[in-house]
Parts: structure tokens; sequence; C-alpha cells
């Protein structure tokens, strides 16, 4: 699998990444490797086989709805790079 | 010797009778570091204050029902959260982080009335195996001051190789306590994935992460695990299971022991140095009565490229949380709501950081899924079936920990796929979430080999046994460097 300035593009795109010129260029070649290195899988025929998330054999953990309590808000808020109000300041979404 | 030298029980000894104050043994640690951080550079925060205080209060307070970890100076890994003490997980994108609770194993450890003397380097969110990718600085081996300490805890592996500290805790994604623990000659052990708590650990990849001591011998590895393991209603991975007697399974017995020796750990590309002091290991093992044989772990080879497809996959997912709005850097002037996200987040990580997530994102989007993610997880399953099997006839299996011993800072540093070869024969084990130790088991050209030991779904307590009847009999873990 050979991966293009183009590809990257678009995968940063859904990282949520702004790359540079240079990142791109580097990135297309050495995810290019990497990704070729992976296709070593393919040797192997897998069908039928269960994937593994995890490995402890654990579904669904639940404990009962009861009332805990939680972080006060003014510590919450001690590392927001802006706030306002007692709330995480980000630009507008609506124009 | 050194008071930060000396084994646990010795030191423990002094500090309940209060022989030796703790505030004493909190200076030696301080002076130590003094003498070796500028050359070392193990940690990213120290906390004298804080450890001073705290020594301070437990002078003045009884030792009376003090457990064994009373007193001792530890550094904690920096992705590891403290309440008040910075944690940066050597990223720039938490280079001002700080915590407003503490990780669950470092409640443990207050309560176990332990000192935290500061935070350790790392690779960059525990992306690495040379601490190379810290954003900060490259911590150095203190075997050889030009090379690695390994990774990503290769802060904790070097500060308790330094003896700055008397232990430390580390976290294992696919080697990330074992590998340093061999290329600075000290104890690493990565518990059964689930057996001690993560709440409280920054998130790498949720599915084989794991938290674990890094001691300089054997026995004090198994205080350490038995202050820490155990079940956490706040980690919901986390294993109920019942925590036994660590220490009482040290019983120097390991006559009649099967140890399975996989030929994968000993074949192409492993170090003919390495294999000799491990084929020496082995004979040692003989001696005192346990038998070995070789296996075959078929899958070994599939595992490096499984791995870094899965924890790259997890990494893309739970590193989305670095958006720039709650904590951590956040761009100037963003235009708006997607630009502050792409920059922040392009201008807090590093550049491993950043290509693990383009692999992990690439493999998850559509269309790439099921080639990609899934198949790995499937071959998962059959590289967890190897380990099933080993085990049905086998007790242990041990092999080499590093197929090499510390390279040279720089040496790897633009090749990524040859660096994450130097895991081989770690991932397979934690793809499997089974436990595993490494110690020391002598040198090759001057540099520490690492043994890798490794057991049982949550048999910690045979993993412990073997290392310390081996340890008993040789003499590895006692030689320090030259610093």
């Amino acid at each position: 699998m050979s991966i293009s300035v183009k590809d990257v593009e678009h995968v940063a795109n859904l990282a949520r990444l702004a790359l540079t010129e240079a990142e791109k260029e580097q990135f297309a070649g050495q995810l290019s490797a990497i990704l070729k290195y992976a296709e070593k899988l393919n040797e192997l025929n897998t069908d039928g086989i269960e994937p593994t998330s995890h490995v402890l054999p654990l579904y669904n953990v639940m404990r009962e709805d009861e009332v805990k309590p939680s972080l006060p808000h003014a510590k919450v808020m001690a590392n927001a790079p802006e706030e306002e109000d007692g709330q995480f300041k980000v630009p507008s979404v609506l124009e | 010797m050194s008071l930060l030298n000396q084994r646990l029980r010795e030191v423990h000894h002094l500090l309940s009778r209060k022989e030796l104050s703790v505030t004493e043994l909190v200076d030696a640690s301080f002076k130590r570091i003094a003498e070796t951080e500028e050359r070392i550079g193990a940690f990213l925060t120290l906390d004298e204050e804080g450890a001073r205080k705290t020594a301070r209060q437990l002078d003045e307070g009884s030792a009376e029902g003090a457990g064994l970890l009373y007193g001792l100076p530890v550094g904690i890994k920096d992705n590891i959260v403290t309440e008040g003490l910075r944690t940066t997980c050597a990223s720039k994108f938490l280079a001002n982080y700080n915590p407003i609770y503490d990780a669950t194993v470092v409640t443990k450890l207050k309560e176990a009335r332990t000192v935290t003397v500061g935070k350790l380097n790392m690779d960059e969110f525990a992306m690495g195996g040379s601490n190379e990718n810290s954003a900060f600085h490259t911590t150095r081996n203190p075997w050889d001051t030009e090379r690695v300490p390994g990774g990503s805890s290769g802060g904790s592996a070097a500060a308790v190789a330094a003896g700055q500290v008397y232990f430390a805790l580390g976290s294992d994604t696919g080697g990330s306590i074992r590998q340093p623990a061999a290329y600075c000659g000290v104890v690493g052990l990565k518990p059964t994935y689930g057996l001690v708590s993560r709440f409280g650990l920054v998130a790498f990849a949720s599915s084989l992460d794991q938290i674990g001591p890094i001691t300089k011998n054997v026995e004090d590895a198994a205080f350490a695990l038995q202050a820490i393991a155990g079940h956490d209603e706040r980690d919901s991975t986390s294993a109920n299971v019942e925590i036994p007697d660590y220490a009482a399974a040290l019983t120097g017995e390991v006559k009649g022991m099967r140890i399975g020796v996989p030929k994968e750990y000993l074949g192409k590309g492993i170090d003919p140095k390495v294999k000799e002091r491990v084929l020496e290991a082995l004979k040692t093992f003989e001696s005192l009565g346990a038998v070995w044989e070789e296996i075959s772990l078929p899958h070994t080879e599939y595992a490096v490229a499984t791995y870094y497809l899965l924890a790259s996959s997890e990494a893309s997912s739970n590193l989305a949380r670095f958006d720039g709005v709650r904590y951590g850097v956040r761009a100037d002037n963003p235009e708006n709501l997607l630009d502050l996200y792409r920059r922040s987040r392009s201008e807090g990580f590093g550049n491993e950081v950043k290509r693990r997530i383009m692999l992990g994102t690439y493999a998850l989007s559509s269309g790439y899924y099921d080639a990609y993610y899934k198949k790995a997880q499937q071959v998962r399953t059959l590289i967890k079936r190897d380990f099933d099997q080993a085990f049905e006839k086998y007790d242990l299996i041990i092999g080499p920990t590093a197929p090499t011993t510390a390279f040279r800072i720089g040496e790897q540093v633009n090749d990524p796929l040859t660096m994450y070869l130097n895991d081989i024969c770690t991932i397979p084990v934690s793809l499997a979430g089974v436990p595993a130790i490494s110690i020391p088991c002598g040198l090759a050209d001057g540099l520490p080999v690492g043994l890798q030991i490794i057991g049982k779904p949550f048999d910690e307590a045979s993993v412990l046994r073997a290392a310390h009847a081996f340890e008993s009999h040789t003499d590895h873990h006692k030689l320090r460097p030259a610093l």
C-alpha cells in the first residue's frame, strides 16, 4: 500500500492535525513503509477467527446508579486555557 | 554502600525502628540526584519541597504499623497523574498541566506512606523505546551516557539504576517497563493486563496499557506490586481477582518447574552475546532443578505489525481528547473551532505521536478498517493462542527482553520501523496480556542484558518465584553502573 500526499491530507483532516508540507512528505513515505510491513499479516488466513479487542473475559461492567461526589467545578476549570463564567470558552461555532 | 542501594528489608528495618529518619533517606535521594542528574536527566519535575514536607510529617508521626514501603523515596512516570504535581506525559501539549486528582496507584503509594520525589521522563505519551521522543530532553543510560536508557519508561529505569530513588513506577504497553529495565540493568515487572488499576494513567492503548514497578531486585518488585495491585471500581477493566502474598511466593524453589524457550526469541536479529547470556541463565535454572525445552510461538513474527496497528488505532482515539479546550495547549487566535483543534494539536504533539495518530486514523478509516484494524485483532487472537497452548505444557516462558543491549542516542531516530523491531520479544507478551518480568542476567560489552520471564495470566507469583530463585544464585543484579 503506497500512501500519497493526498491520502496524508485526508487522514490529517480526519485526525484534526494541520501538517506542514515537509511533514506530509515525510509521513507519506514512512506510513507507506509501515503499512507495507503490516501487509505481512495477509500471509495468515484469519477466516472465522474471532477478533480480540482485549484479553479479559469482561463484558459490561455495571454498578448501582448511586449519586457520588464529582470533582469540584472550580478545580475542573483550573487547567482551562480559556474560561468564562465557569465554562470552557471556544470560538463561536455559529455564524 | 549508599542507602538507596540497600535491600528494601534492610532499609525498612532501620526506618521502622526510627534508627534512620525518613528525612535522612530523602536527603540521600536528593543528594544522589544532585550528583547525577546533570548527566542522567531522569526527571521532568522534582518536588523537593513536597518530598521534604512529607518526610517531616512521617518523622513526626509514629512508625508503628509501618508497611514495608514506609518512608521510601519513589519516582513516578510522568503519564501517571499526581494531584498538584505537574504531569506532562513528556509532551509540550501538557507542559503546564496540573492534575486535580491522584491516580489510584499514587493513592495506594501514599497510603503505604512512600515519599514522591518527582516525575520521571519518558517518550511522549509513552510512544517510543528510547526516550528520544520526550519533548523536553533525552534521558541517558547510567551505564553509558552516550546510550539511550530505553523506553518509554526510560526515566524510571535510569533513576533506579542511578540510585536516585528507591523504586519507580512505569507503564508498559508493548515493552515500556521491561525494555528500559533491561537496558539499565534493573528489574521491571509488567503485571497481567487488569491486575493494576489504570485510573489516572493517561491512556495510550487501552487494551494493552498496564502499570508496574521498576526496582533493584526481585523481592522489592514483589513488595511494590503488593502495594499497587488490586481491583478498582474506577477502572472498569480492572480485574476482580484475589491478590496473593507475592513475597510468600519467593521460596527459592524452582525444582521441577517446566520452562518453554521460544526459538523465535533466540533466532534472527538477536545479538549473539545477548543469546549467550540467556543460555547461561537457562543453565542456572537447570542447575536449580527446573527443566527447559525449546518451543515455538509460531505467530511471533506477526506481533510487531499487529501491535503497531492496534496500539496506534487505540492511540488515535484516546488522543482525540487533546483538543485545546479543557486543558493543555491552545493555539493563538483561532479562526474557528476546527482551526483551534488542528493547530493546538499540531503545535502540542511531537513527530512520533503525530505519526502514530496518522497510522491509527488510517487503519480505522472507512474502507481500511477490515483490512488493517480487524485483521490485526484476528491475528492478536492467534498470538494469544500461541501462549495459551504453550502454558498448557509449561509453567513459564523464558527468553531475552530485548534483542540487543542499549543502542546509541541518535542511532535509530530516523528509522521508525527499525526502532519498532526492538520490541519484538516484549510485544507478543503484551498482546497476550500475560505477566512478565525483566531481570539482569549479565553484561555484554559492559552493557546490561535483560532476561524475560513470562507467566500465565495472574500468575505473577510464579514469575517472581523463578526470578527470585535466579537472582539468589547469581550476582548480576548487584552490578551497578560506575557513575
